[in-house]
């Protein structure tokens, strides 16, 4: 079969794919260069410094107004926690749904969906409330309980990545005397890693830069995430002290990207799967 | 056709009594329906658990029903106690209106107990009269861990959805048929009154409300439109830019293209933020170099607009990309071959296979996300803040959303009743298109047909 490649067409193509390129990488470059930009300013001449300096990222650490290492450690400890426990509660949950038929399932599936729809705020002044009468209110584990309790809600992707793994291997487990919690562990688990992956990314990753739940329930500076403690330097200090925002967002974005870049396969897996089953 | 009448043998009439005796006694005294049918273990644990519930109901259950039915009757106000004046804590009403509703929910869950010990006596003894014998409390156990699975591990994040998510949005929608508002409304100094549906009313009626409602709700249309419209046909076209034949280096150009969707959201809005700054950033500062003048990308009611909308696309196109290119490797070659034969050219095969085949199979995605962007907080409470302000408007600004809106009545104006009511109207949009969207997807429909 004889294919024409328009010449013409090719370089057009490649045209559009470099200028994308640039817009996709231009900002992330951008700001990387400017933590390494010496002065605080955001206004600056040309792209590339004239000169480098890691002083901001110093700075980050020995700042007396800016709690960055603790923020950071703070952030760490809540997403590590949210991830272990929405992991399990949505696998644990979704692998019920997904595998058992029972009265009130459809009940079930259908409330998850509504109750997935409420904007997530309209319950911030009752949470507020309740923490506040519970003694949690600006405590971390406060925050590890509410994301991992809504954690559930979103399990929609985790159930139908479930219900494409064929039933007969568990049935055929069953028969050999494996309990529900054995089929679970030693069947399940492991034919779902993909997606055992995206979930745990999912949720580190969403604990991780959650700002609006940690605004509200964090009072205290020292007990802040790292989302809090960016958005209030940026909307407090705008321009004055951008290279040290810069550096503080370089030092965030590292260890995610890192993470979506080695673990992209399965994130795709895990997106793909999710448009596939609607 | 008739059916036949099967005789059955009559047992004595003492054995036949035993499930209505079991269940009455189970009316009279929760488990005591178990111990009559010799389930000792069962019938214990439910009579310590009706124990729990009367001692935790019993001296609240009346104070919540009084609270949530007046929200409090006195005020805090100061007496003179021994020729100095003291404090008097009055009724703090937001305070009995959310204890009133979790002491409900408590008891609604110890109802739900009561009718399932009723139950499960009745069945025991309808199992006894057949002659069998009662499970003890190992094979329950037993019979709790196979066949009541699913229950046992919903149990947990059941829990958790109903204290943190079902009993606050419970909460905050009885809040939008009170007062409960600055300035004369907020406890402990006043009392919060129920009002029916004025806040409704006054939403949409009155001028200031109304206008404020329907500009940020026609925005959040047309935001969710544009948002939708421009990152999904823009992830269609990047696509179909890797995927044409003789591009070369297209795990590259992907990697590439997936950076923006790897960067932790809120630093990529914070930085677009100072990447749009009108006065410092760099766009207006190579503009100038450029001999233009700069834009007011942040600080113009129309440029802002522009701004989060390209902005959004910045962030929302990699994800497309991915969810496309999946989809682009599971059409069929042999469509494409078939159409080669025919003589059609690149556009016929891509408007009669290509599009056809995307759309489907992303349609359900493509509604999701839309309800997505309706709901988009991040991008516009990061990017611009709502602003600019807009005298006319009721504490919102240019680009706010309803959302942004909610949110700012709430935490920094305490309008917490029109705040609710328009939670309510949100959530009213939302579910109606995506109970549509979801009950036409076929997963839903043909959900066992998969296996």
């Amino acid at each position: 079969m004889k294919k024409r490649n328009n010449p013409m067409r090719l370089a057009i193509s490649y045209v559009l794919l470099v200028i994308i390129a640039i817009v996709s990488v231009y900002p992330v470059l951008w700001i990387f260069l400017s933590s390494l930009r010496p002065g605080a300013a955001l206004y600056s001449e040309r792209l590339w410094p004239e000169a480098f300096t890691l002083a901001h990222y110093g700075e980050l650490f020995t700042n007396p107004s800016f709690m960055y290492g603790t923020w950071y450690l703070n952030t760490l400890k809540i997403a590590f926690f949210t991830m272990i426990f929405s992991t399990l509660m949505v696998t644990l949950g979704m692998y019920a749904l997904s595998r058992f038929r029972f009265r009130g399932r459809k009940t079930i599936l259908s409330t998850m969906l509504i109750l997935g729809m409420f904007p997530s705020f309209m319950s911030m002044i009752a949470i507020y409330i309740i923490l506040l009468q519970i003694k949690l209110l600006d405590t971390h584990a406060a925050l590890i309980l509410v994301y991992s309790s809504g954690a559930v809600l979103g399990g929609f992707i985790v159930k139908g990545f479930f219900d494409t793994i064929p039933r007969s291997l568990d049935e055929a487990a069953r028969i050999d005397g494996a309990s529900h919690l054995r089929v679970f562990t030693s069947i399940i688990l492991p034919l779902s890693r993909p997606m055992l992956t995206y979930v745990a990314l999912t949720s580190f990753t969403g604990a991780w830069m959650d700002f609006i739940f940690a605004r509200l329930v964090l009072r205290t500076k020292e007990n802040w995430t790292l989302a809090v403690g960016m958005w209030d330097l940026v909307s407090r200090y705008q321009d004055s002290n951008f290279t040290m925002f810069a550096a503080g967002a370089v030092l965030i974005a590292i260890p995610i990207t890192l993470l979506f870049v080695f673990l992209q396969r399965f994130l795709v897996q895990g997106l793909t799967s999710g448009a596939s089953k609607g | 056709m008739k059916q036949q009448h099967v005789p059955v043998t009559v047992k004595p009439n003492r054995e036949r009594q035993h499930r209505m005796t079991a269940a009455v006694l189970s009316v009279v005294l929760q488990g005591l329906g178990q111990l009559y049918n010799r389930q000792w273990i069962k019938g214990i644990c439910f009579l310590i658990l009706e124990a729990v519930g009367l001692a935790y109901l019993i001296p609240r259950l009346n104070q919540a029903v009084w609270g949530v039915w007046t929200l409090g009757e006195q005020t805090q106000r100061f007496v003179k106690v021994n020729g100095s004046t003291v404090l008097q804590q009055g009724d703090h009403s937001i305070f009995l209106l959310l204890n009133g509703i979790i002491v409900l929910l408590v008891f609604f869950v110890f109802l739900l107990l009561y009718i399932f010990n009723i139950r499960d006596a009745y069945i025991t003894g309808k199992l006894r009269e057949e002659g069998k014998k009662a499970t003890g409390a190992s094979a329950s156990l037993r019979y709790l861990l196979d066949k009541q699975f699913p229950y046992l591990f919903l149990s947990i994040p059941a829990l958790g959805i109903l204290f943190f998510t079902i009993m606050p949005i419970l909460f905050t929608i009885t809040l939008a048929f009170t007062n409960y508002s600055a300035p004369d409304h907020i406890p402990p100094a006043k009392l919060v009154d129920w009002v029916g549906f004025k806040t409704f009313t006054d939403l949409i009626q009155l001028k200031s409300w109304s206008h404020t409602f329907f500009g940020v709700l026609t925005w959040t249309v047309i935001w969710a439109i544009l948002a939708t419209v421009t990152t999904y046909f823009g992830g269609v076209l990047v696509a179909l830019l890797i995927e044409q034949k003789g591009i070369r280096f297209k795990k590259v150009w992907r990697t590439i293209f997936i950076l923006p969707y790897a960067i932790p959201q809120i630093i990529s809005l914070l930085l677009m933020r100072n990447l749009f700054n009108g006065q410092f950033g760099p766009i207006n500062t190579y503009m100038k170099a450029f001999g233009l003048e700069g834009l007011p990308w942040l600080t113009d009611p129309f440029w802002a607009k522009v701004t989060v909308v390209i902005v959004n696309m910045w962030i929302g196109i990699p994800v497309s990309m991915v969810l496309i290119l999946g989809v682009l490797t599971a059409i069929p070659r042999d469509l494409y071959e078939a159409a080669e034969v025919d003589g059609a050219s690149g556009f016929q095969k891509f408007r009669i296979i290509t599009l056809p085949f995307i759309m489907f199979a992303t349609t359900p995605v493509l509604i999701m996300q839309f309800a997505g962007n309706f709901n988009n907080f991040n991008v516009i409470f990061l990017l611009t803040n709502g602003n600019p302000l807009r005298g006319d408007y009721q504490y919102a600004g240019s680009t706010d959303l309803l959302v942004t809106w909610l949110y700012k009545l709430t935490l920094d104006n305490n309008k917490f009743n029109m705040a609710s009511a328009v939670g309510i109207i949100i959530f009213l949009i939302i579910a109606s298109f995506s109970i549509w969207n979801f009950r036409r997807s076929k997963s839903f429909k043909e959900e066992d047909m998969i296996q």
